[in-house]
């Protein structure tokens, strides 16, 4: 059974952007510790030498010319902006004020 | 009865004859809506003024398109240019103006199709029930204390509720099939870029694939010709031909080799729906098909796998939802690792959150070969018993879901037992062949069963042509559920 502390649950949290209160914290350390140690059943399986699949179809780099075409517009790439300025996006301050 | 309990060819004829217009498609469409859907809960989007002009334009043209005039629902995690998309999440319930077309959403408008609105679903396809979507889940139209199926719930409901002649789901683990199962309706996975899935809101970009969900086998083969096919805007999808489906429902099934995995049959699969799947096959017999007893020995390690690999790739999809270009923004921050956090907190329901949690630890440090690689090992596995298989056989049958659709609530107190429910959907998606659910039977409570019908790669012709024979020896397909209203 795979225990995940409250801890890892907070830093996992932090790495995925979440914000989590107390009490998140610790119905996630539950139930992520419930399907990891579900998940541990792949241990069972020997895969040693087998090759990972990230894909099915037998794809390689798929590439294209470099060539610019029209796609939106500035004001188009605006319109469903939450907060802009000068047409620009808007964020809150990404440094603490000093 | 209803307009919608015709073929696309049917109408295509009554249009051609001028019995009916275009108008009158979709007007059937808004008057249904208007009876049923504060019971089903099916859509979340109407688009009733421009369906309307786009009627009256095309009563007025001369009908070339292969879709002329048919009414459609688009699940609402597919963009819409200047319609809303929500994919069911609180995070985009501001999202009013996509700036393009889903490559799938453009090729139905070259045919002339009608989009009456966007369809519910379990917010970011995540889930099995519908009961994840933010707004009101969609109900199951034979019986409404019972979920719809997920996370294409609103699009399959529409369908069995007469409220669309077809639509377009997503299928990452079962998202088609299982609520095609529940429904009573007809729906394809098609194989793994077999349809672009540019312009579909990415949640497991390895299995994701967008399907058709019909009444009928030939319908849904009609809508698949349309939507198939490369894409220079979706480098994973595939540069193979696309085959003329309907020319595959020859109703011909003499010497059809069928396997059949014990795995699927197994303990946890209850009596009702085997029954079903095994009368089924009686019927492959009379139409002069074999089958045989097979094993995909690591059925049972799918769910496991798939769990890992899909919340790993949401947690990447998902990380674009950051509150600063589109999408909901929360008021509570004052520097800007506060705003994401804050804004995809609020904007998140329970399962995406778990989710993303169990992919970015699957994902991190220390985690990574333990848990993401050795799942992506798994599916090899996975995928090696179907190629064996199918080095023997033409299709796979076995059934959709292991039972009929759940009540409402029923699920939802663990995630594990839900996620269990996709246990005969989710090894398709793994291996990335394809797989259609028709309806096979129903349950003494009048709830519908459906057959699951797996075939080769690219080889949705056999897929096509197994389904529409059974189909045409049954009568499954014919019943309708009794809602309210005039149907």
């Amino acid at each position: 059974m795979a225990d995940i502390s409250k801890e890892q649950v907070k830093h996992v949290a932090d790495l995925a952007r979440l914000a989590v209160t107390d009490e998140e914290v610790k119905t996630m350390a539950d139930e992520l510790s419930a399907i990891i140690g579900y998940a541990e059943q792949l241990n069972e399986l020997d895969t040693e030498g087998v090759e990972p699949t990230t894909h099915v179809l037998d794809l390689k780099n798929v590439m294209r010319k470099d060539e610019p075409k029209e796609w939106i517009t500035h004001e188009e790439a605006m319109k469903n902006a939450p907060d802009q300025q000068d047409g620009q996006y808007r964020v809150p301050s990404i440094m603490a004020d000093n | 009865m209803s307009l919608f309990d015709h073929t696309i060819k049917q109408l295509e004829e009554k249009l051609h004859n001028k019995e009916i217009t275009v108008e009158d498609l979709v007007n059937e469409s808004y008057t249904r809506i208007k009876e049923v859907d504060d019971q089903v809960h099916a859509f979340l989007t109407l688009d009733e003024e421009n369906a309307r002009a786009k009627a009256k334009e095309l009563d007025a043209s001369e009908a070339t398109a292969s879709l002329f005039g048919m009414p459609s629902g688009i699940k609402d995690n597919i963009m819409t240019k200047g319609l809303r998309t929500t994919c069911a999440s609180q995070f985009l319930d501001n999202f009013t103006d996509p700036l393009y077309d889903a490559t799938v959403v453009q090729k139905l408008n070259k045919e002339q199709t009608v989009t009456i609105g966007k369809l519910n679903m379990d917010e970011f396809a995540m889930g099995s029930s519908n009961e994840n979507s933010s707004y009101n889940p969609t109900r199951n139209p034979w019986n409404t204390d019972h979920v719809p199926g997920g996370s294409s719930g609103g699009s399959a409901a529409a369908v069995a509720a007469g409220e669309v002649l077809f639509s377009l789901g997503s299928d990452t683990g079962g998202s088609i099939r299982q609520p095609a199962a529940f429904c009573g309706v007809v729906g394809m996975k098609p194989t793994y870029g077999r349809v672009s899935r540019a312009g579909l809101v990415a949640f497991a970009s390895s299995l994701d694939q967008i399907g058709p969900i019909t009444r009928t086998v030939e319908d849904n083969a009609r809508v698949l010709e349309v939507i198939a096919g490369h894409d220079a805007m979706d480098s994973t999808s595939a540069n193979v031909e696309v085959s003329k489906y309907t020319e595959a429902l020859t109703n011909d099934v003499k010497g059809l080799k069928i396997a059949v995995p014990k795995e699927y049959l197994a303990e946890g699969v209850a009596p009702e729906v085997k029954e079903s799947v095994l009368e089924a096959l009686k019927v492959y017999e009379s139409l002069g098909a074999t089958w045989e007893e097979v094993s995909l020995p690591h059925s049972k390690y799918a769910v496991a796998t798939y769990y890992l690999l899909s919340s790993s790739e949401a947690s990447a999809n998902l990380a674009r939802f950051d509150g600063v270009r589109y999408g909901v923004r929360s008021e509570n921050a004052d520097n800007m690792i506060d705003m994401f956090k804050n804004s995809r907190s609020e904007g998140f329901g329970p399962e995406v959150k778990r989710r993303i949690m169990l992919g970015t630890f699957a994902l991190s440090s220390g985690y990574y070969d333990a848990y993401y690689k050795k799942a992506q090992k798994v599916r090899t596995l996975i995928k090696n018993d179907f190629d064996k298989i199918f080095e023997e056989y033409d299709v796979i049958i076995g059934p959709t879901t292991p039972t009929k659709a759940f009540k409402v609530g029923e699920n939802t107190d663990d995630p594990l037992t839900m996620y269990a429910n996709d246990i005969l959907t989710i090894p398709v998606n793994l291996a990335g062949v394809p797989g259609i659910s028709i309806p096979c039977g129903f349950t003494e409570d009048r709830l519908p069963i459906g057959l699951q019908i797996i075939g080769k790669y690219f080889d949705e012709s056999t897929v096509y042509r197994t389904a529409h024979a059974f189909e045409q020896a049954t009568e499954h397909h014919k019943k309708r559920p009794q809602l309210g209203g005039a149907n």
